[in-house]
């Protein structure tokens, strides 16, 4: 298939995976303000933007800083608006491969924005992250119910998991970074809706080790690093498949794989307290995981040729 | 501006928010703040989002077989820190009797040797049962939940209305009720600390796993319900997957050799702990109601040799009988050898034939109740009730007094209410909820208010259609302790020191096609005069992350 277009479906996975992941830590944020009475605002909101990587004096930090910067600027790709506006412009360019229903959920979706900010300006931020969570929800439920499992396909989760590493190890920093102004262990199990599976699984009370563990290694809960560096990892080996050549006896054919293999075997056969003893290293370390990657996705099958231009020959 | 509290009448009852009008209670001058500057409509609005959010998440009460939605109120009821304590020690206390008291009646039965009670109030009892005589709970906790219903009088003191120690419900919309109250009205909680409310499911599994079987080390907890077309159901189902525990049916549990277990696609499961929301006379038909199909044959066995925990307790219903809940105060003292800090309403007894006498001379001045109903069902009121309902009550009377009670009629307390867009005083009741560990009595801040919602009616209780509140309890101005710590084994704990460098920052994905290009495809082919360009300049900065050089290869097309 066309580089652009698989450039374009790779990035709506992940503008509408970070709209969604986004959506929750801000649900969960706000929630947490009005409900936890001891908490300081001012350094819970300074740590949030930081982590989310658009760090802002601490003195200028508060929810309405945080909702303008992450959910409301339009400009910006973090941003919830922003994300899903970016998703839309990249489907309008790839409007052949997409199946009708999921070019209008995400065109619905961006034209809702506006009457959304308005009632979240009302009535509080809560319904309009439910309706990110609601339209992301739709958007990757029509794909898997729509799409062929072709190149396409493959590229639209590739995205969706890399951001998913991405946004689960931010989240986890969170907690392990910002000392007595953190959310709870429940808050952040929460915020990456893995509190209820948690539960399920541990029938118990939230231990830090336990929830850490959860998030980064539990190889059946989809939003856990693990699993979805396994899914990127098999979304790579079949697009590679197509593109093996002979020779290729050694390792595997490309960068990014490789890249995302090694995060993978780093958590699969570390032992869970190493890997705790040095948490915050290993959450940066996959962060800039997600970045490598996505990097070498974009050399390997998006490659940018500057574009050929013809340069008349001057007479002198 | 529209002045939402205008005209909002004051009559003799305790008002909860207003001191006089105009002027609001202490707690409620926050709340008064927020809420005074909106208009009715506003109010109505946002009383829209929040019963839309209700019934989104099926926030339900099946009331008379239907499955209605839950009414929540918009305005909040606040109750001031000191005053909580008081009804924390009142209410732990409360249990604390009864506790030592169902020790007793299934036990040694000191109580009615010392004369404090007579036996035959128990034995007469409906709820007596002699299969748990002398069956003791493993760390002796019977009560593991309890709501004690309370309510202010005129004077604007709490007063016990009654126990509730079998299977008290509505915890469910306390937890619901703060979600839906946080996302919906922000802005309202802005200046105050209201202490929070989650984190009951936690305190509730770790007593049922405190009560397990000696030398179980992992307990397993399943909470059993009748099935879904109970009344509490949406709460049964709310609180299990809060826990993290099974929610069973009768037809899941099989009980054999006096072990319990669930029947699941890995073959049987043991079960350590039953928290039960089914009456006794359902939950095991070899010993009760042999036509039940929704308990557990053989589990009162099962618990009697020490191999199962039944939560709450099988016959608890002894304690929280209307006629025994006269005597409340006495064990009190008896047991604990402290004075009530919770007074109880003023009852009569119709054990005396004066009393009875004088009762139904004066049956149009007090309130009737049944001693075993619940869900406010049979009480009379006589001050409003007409002749035919007397005279039909005083045959009743006559001829078992031991199944009524009579009490001076209180004038509840009544708490701003949004009624059809408007603020009006209705009556409300507040049932905490507590806890018990074995080791500690926890008494969840706040509770379930009700409020009735019909203008002027006395009973409240969501089995009559009534609707629940918010109920904030504020903290101290600086906690004394900090909210308990997660119960860790290790913690994980580092500084921003421990990171290398400043975070890394989101990947902003590929630029959008400049200016140029987008005016080009507008012009279609319209001749311009190119020169070199560079792609570059008004897209967003270059991404972040490693630069990988690309493997030398031309990808084959």
């Amino acid at each position: 298939m066309l580089s652009r277009i698989a450039e374009s479906l790779f990035w709506i996975g992940r503008y509408v995976e970070r709209a969604d992941d986004t959506a929750r830590i801000l649900d969960v944020h706000t929630q947490r303000l009005v409900e936890d009475p001891w908490i300081d605002e001012q350094r819970a909101c300074a740590n949030l933007l930081a982590l989310m990587g658009a760090p802002c004096p601490p003195e200028e930090a508060d929810t309405e800083r945080v909702l303008a910067t992450l959910a409301f600027d339009r400009a910006s790709p973090s941003s919830i608006t922003g994300a899903l506006s970016a998703a839309r412009e990249n489907a309008r360019g790839a409007r052949e491969v997409l199946s009708a229903e999921i070019w209008e959920s995400l065109n619905v979706t961006h034209n809702a924005l506006p009457q959304q900010r308005t009632m979240a300006r009302r009535y509080g931020p809560h319904s309009l992250f439910r309706f990110v969570r609601e339209r992301s929800a739709m958007v990757f439920g029509l794909a898997d119910a729509t799409m062929s499992r072709d190149e396409s396909w493959l590229f639209l989760v590739l995205g969706r998991s890399l951001e998913r590493v991405d946004m689960t190890s931010r989240m986890l920093s969170t907690r392990v970074l910002a000392g007595d102004a953190a959310p709870s262990w429940t808050l952040v199990l929460r915020s990456t809706g893995a509190y209820e599976p948690y539960l399920r699984t541990y029938r118990g009370a939230v231990n830090s080790s336990r929830a850490a563990e959860f998030l980064l290694l539990d190889r059946l809960f989809p939003r856990s690093v693990f699993a979805s560096l396994e899914r990127a990892e098999g979304c790579l080996a079949e697009l590679e498949r197509a593109n093996v050549r002979e020779g290729h006896r050694i390792g595997v054919a490309g960068e990014a794989h490789r890249i995302v293999g090694r995060a993978r075997t780093m958590l699969e056969f570390m032992q869970t307290d190493e890997i705790l003893a040095r948490l915050p290293a290993r959450l940066d370390e996959l962060q800039r995981t997600c970045s490598a990657a996505s990097e070498a996705v974009t050399n390997r099958f998006f490659t940018e040729q500057a574009p050929q231009v013809w340069v008349p020959e001057g007479v002198g | 501006m529209a002045d939402l509290f205008d005209g909002y009448p004051l009559g003799r009852q305790w008002d909860e928010m207003f001191a006089a009008p105009g002027r609001p209670r202490t707690p409620y001058t926050g709340l008064f703040s927020s809420l005074q500057p909106m208009s009715g409509e506003e109010l109505a609005a946002r009383a829209d989002v929040l019963s839309q959010t209700y019934r989104d998440a099926g926030v339900t009460f099946a009331h008379a077989g239907e499955e209605q939605p839950f009414p929540l109120d918009i305005v909040p009821r606040v109750i001031g820190h000191q005053e909580w304590s008081v009804i924390e020690r009142g209410v732990a206390q409360r249990v604390w009797a009864l506790e030592a008291f169902l020790a007793d009646v299934y036990g040694a039965g000191e109580v009615f040797t010392d004369r404090i009670v007579p036996r035959s109030v128990v034995t007469t009892s409906a709820h007596f049962h002699r299969a748990a005589h002398g069956l003791v709970p493993p760390n002796g906790v019977r009560v593991h939940v309890s709501g004690i219903d309370l309510v202010r009088d005129e004077a604007g003191d709490f007063r016990v209305l009654e126990d509730n120690l079998r299977s008290p419900s509505g915890v469910s919309y306390v937890i619901t009720n703060r979600a839906a109250m946080t996302s919906v009205l922000p802005e309202l909680f802005g200046d105050h600390r209201v202490q929070p409310v989650a984190e009951y499911p936690g305190r509730l599994l770790a007593a049922l796993k405190a009560s397990a079987p000696a030398g179980v080390s992992d307990p397993t907890v399943v909470l059993l319900t009748p099935g879904v077309y109970n009344s509490a159901y949406f709460e049964h189902a709310l609180l299990a997957r809060q826990m993290g525990v099974e929610l069973v049916e009768g037809r899941d549990l099989v009980c054999s050799g006096g072990q319990v277990s669930m029947r699941t696609t890995d073959g049987q499961q043991r079960v350590d702990v039953i928290y039960r929301r089914i009456d006794d006379e359902f939950l095991d038909p070899v010993h009760f109601r042999s036509d039940s199909v929704i308990g557990c044959a053989g589990v009162l066995n099962a618990a009697r040799a020490g191999r199962v925990t039944i939560a709450n307790a099988v016959g608890n219903g002894v304690a929280d009988d209307k006629l025994l809940y006269t005597w409340v105060p006495d064990l009190i003292r008896y047991y604990l050898g402290e004075e009530p800090v919770l007074a109880n309403a003023e009852t009569h007894r119709l054990d005396e034939p004066d009393t009875v006498e004088w009762v139904l001379s004066s049956l149009d001045q007090l309130v009737l109740k049944p001693v075993d109903g619940s869900g406010g069902k049979g009480i009379v009121i006589g001050p409003r009730a007409d002749e035919r309902t007397l005279e039909e009550l005083a045959v009743k009377v006559r001829s078992s007094p031991r199944d009524w009670i009579a009490q001076a009629p209180i004038g509840l307390s009544t708490s701003p209410t949004l009624i059809n867009g408007r603020i009006a005083p209705r009556h409300v009741d507040l049932r905490p909820f507590a806890v018990n560990d074995g080791t500690d009595v926890w008494v969840l801040p706040g509770g379930l208010t009700r409020v009735a919602l019909p203008e002027g009616e006395l009973v409240v209780n969501s089995s009559q259609g009534g609707g629940s509140k918010d109920t904030w309890v504020l903290s101290a101005p600086r906690p004394a302790v900090e909210p308990v710590p997660e119960q860790d084994v290790t913690r994980i704990e580092f500084t921003t020191e421990d990171l290398p460098v400043e975070p890394p920052a989101q990947d902003p994905g590929p630029p959008n096609d400049n200016a140029l290009a987008q005016s080009q495809q507008q012009q279609q082919g319209a001749e311009m005069a190119i020169s070199a360009v560079h792609r570059d300049g008004d897209g967003p900065s270059p991404r972040a992350g490693m630069a990988i050089s690309a493997p030398g290869e031309v990808p084959p097309c």
